[in-house]
């Protein structure tokens, strides 16, 4: 079980860290506090992405010996083996996951300030008397 | 030109959204000629992409040369052939209409909203004409968060509605981007095709099965599937007139649309029937939904809330036809993404009529229409009488091909709900027929004499013109169904 549990602990990580997120996204009645578990959501969705890449004893995906245009040829030479290199995929997957949510954290904090203006409280509990 | 067709439907509103805060500037009515004209041009190329599918088959367009699977391809086959066009030329009737509406609802805003209208635009064009599952997830956001924008500037208490859509929509997008990144691991790949050719040997494998299962929850979110369609409602009906009219109608089909793409083309349609029985809960999903928007429909009184709750009933419609799973009612489900989309555009029109002259939007607010605006109510008719489902209008048809579909596979607890929702639909809008033609309805409580004014008092032009063509179109589709079905969808129904 341990076993089980250590050898896959990347999965455990971002299942909790998102478990985290969901719950305050849940259970929170701050409306900021609600956007900050939709961020640990959506950050382990990256931590899973990123970790998916790792392989143990891999280097970043840089061929140095082609540096240049004489070694061109060299390069070409040399057997690239894949299983030295981590895959560089899912952190440009992520960096455009980065992008989009950013710009979703801003437009929700600033639906959260019209919010603001128009009940003068974040608390949701207060809001839905508010409207009552 | 042509064959940069493809990219140009998504490039031309994506840039032209950007340049529209600048072109704003220069006059009052630049920004709405611009946007009518982007929209133009995009619905052109869309044409011009379906024609070519039409005459050559699918067409593949591969963004800046990269060959697939590594590149980002555009495929185009006959379903999104259709949705493209349908997605545009509503964009494009929505900016016709928006005009007076925007200037009255949100007179110092115009111009930043038709900048993130052209965003939204963009989102819904891109989700359809992807052949990447992980660009789709891109699109897929750009459309939400347009949509959030959208909805926020709305009337009071849309920041709130808007706020609830912003963190299940999140949850939505994860679920989809989690399902993506699940696909990845097991097959390295994120092209639709390749990925239709590298899955059914690992059919077995559960981290297929949890994968597909997390993107359909995703889309089941975006799309407002019954038990996950609480953010809708409040949101469609609190958001300004000319955003309701452009995301009720697309932003559910096109995750229906989604849905469909996941389905059949990514996986193959065995899967959903065969090995991971989901069509079987999808069919029963859709029968609740249907009587769940139904009933919830006949408790409204707020006129853009009502047709909230009858979204939510298509939305069961088009699912339960897929968990059906045979030809014709997958048929019926395609015809019905198009009817849809005009039927709800219509109605959303109509509802921005009444928004515009009334300043709200109550059931009770239809007094004496007929009288005052016989144009608009005899378009509204028109619509209405398609969203019950009476020949000549479109809805007949796509509902005949769903119950056509269920009798065959023998699922009669669908056929009983959709009968059981176009009863409920008549209910629904007699009684507004019976509230348009009080013309007398005087001595009210306080004893006042309302003298209903006997004047005419359509609505103006620009959105008078775009709802009496929707109601046309609704009558053509009804009519040359049988040119549609045999030229289009006929063959975006996948082989089963």
């Amino acid at each position: 079980m341990l076993e089980f549990i250590i050898s896959k602990y990347n999965f455990w990580i971002y299942i909790i860290l998102m478990m985290i997120g969901f719950y305050a996204m849940i259970a929170k009645t701050n409306l900021v506090k609600k956007i900050i578990g939709m961020n640990i959501f959506q950050t382990a969705i990256i931590l899973f992405f990123v970790s998916t890449a790792y392989k143990s004893d891999a280097t970043l995906p840089i061929l140095l010996n082609s540096q240049g245009h004489g070694a061109g040829h060299h390069a070409a030479e040399q057997v690239i083996e894949v299983s030295q290199y981590i895959n560089p995929l899912p952190h440009v997957l992520m960096l455009t996951a980065i992008v989009v949510m950013v710009a979703t954290l801003g437009v929700a904090l600033a639906i959260v300030i019209r919010v603001y203006r128009d009940y003068g409280t974040l608390n949701e509990d207060e809001i839905i008397k508010a409207i009552k | 030109m042509i064959e940069q067709a493809p990219a140009l439907i998504v490039i031309i509103p994506l840039l032209c959204a950007v340049l529209s805060p600048l072109v704003g500037r220069i006059g009052k009515n630049v920004g709405y000629v611009w946007v009518v004209l982007t929209l133009a041009s995009s619905t052109i190329f869309a044409f011009i992409t379906l024609k070519q599918v039409i005459t050559h088959g699918v067409v593949h367009y591969r963004m800046g040369g990269w060959l697939p699977p590594w590149g980002i391809e555009y495929v185009i086959d006959h379903l999104n052939a259709m949705m493209l066009v349908l997605v545009s030329g509503a964009a494009l009737l929505v900016a016709l209409y928006s005009k007076r509406s925007v200037e009255q609802e949100l007179p110092d805003k115009t111009v930043y909203f038709y900048t993130v209208f052209l965003l939204q635009v963009t989102g819904f064009l891109g989700i359809v004409i992807t052949g990447d599952v992980f660009n789709l997830y891109v699109f897929l956001e750009v459309a939400s968060l347009a949509g959030y924008a959208l909805i926020a500037i709305g009337e009071k208490g849309a920041p709130l509605a808007s706020f609830r859509y912003v963190v299940l929509g999140t949850v939505g997008a994860c679920f989809y981007l989690l399902g993506v990144g699940y696909l990845y691991i097991v097959t390295g790949s994120l092209n639709m095709a390749d990925l239709s050719n590298l899955l059914p040997a690992l059919y077995g494998s559960k981290v297929v099965l949890v994968a597909f299962a997390f993107l359909l929850v995703g889309l089941a979110l975006k799309m407002a599937l019954f038990p996950l369609h609480v953010w809708l409602p409040d949101a469609y009906t609190k958001a300004p007139s000319t955003a309701s009219a452009l995301l009720a109608p697309l932003m559910t089909k096109v995750a229906i649309y989604v849905m469909l793409r996941i389905m059949f083309t990514v996986f193959k349609p065995y899967f959903s029937i065969e090995i991971l029985p989901v069509t079987d809960i999808m069919l029963w999903v859709g029968i609740i939904a249907i009587f769940a928007g139904a009933i919830m429909a006949l408790a409204q009184v707020d006129f853009k809330r009502m047709l909230c709750y009858i979204i939510v009933a298509e939305v069961g419609y088009m699912v339960g036809g897929v968990g059906v799973a045979n030809a014709i009612a997958i048929k019926g489900t395609i015809l019905h993404i198009l009817n849809d989309v005009v039927m709800t555009l219509g109605l959303f029109a109509v509802a921005g009529i009444l928004t515009y002259t009334m300043r709200q939007h109550d059931l009770s607010d239809f007094k004496a229409f007929f009288k005052k605006m016989p144009i608009t109510m005899a378009a509204f008719v028109i619509v209405a009488l398609a969203i019950i489902g009476v020949p000549p209008t479109c809805g007949f048809f796509s509902k005949w091909y769903l119950i056509q579909g269920a009798v065959m596979a023998g699922a009669w607890s669908y056929v009983v709900a959709l009968l059981f929702s176009s009863l409920v639909n008549v209910i629904l809008f007699f009684r507004i027929f019976e509230i348009g033609y009080e013309f007398h309805a005087s001595h009210d409580a306080h004893g006042f004499d309302h003298e209903v004014s006997q004047v005419i008092q359509e609505a103006p032009l620009s959105m008078l013109i775009p709802t009496v063509i929707i109601a046309v179109l609704i009558i053509m589709i009804g009519l040359y169904n049988q040119p549609i079905i045999a030229g289009i969808i006929q063959h975006a129904v996948p082989k089963l």
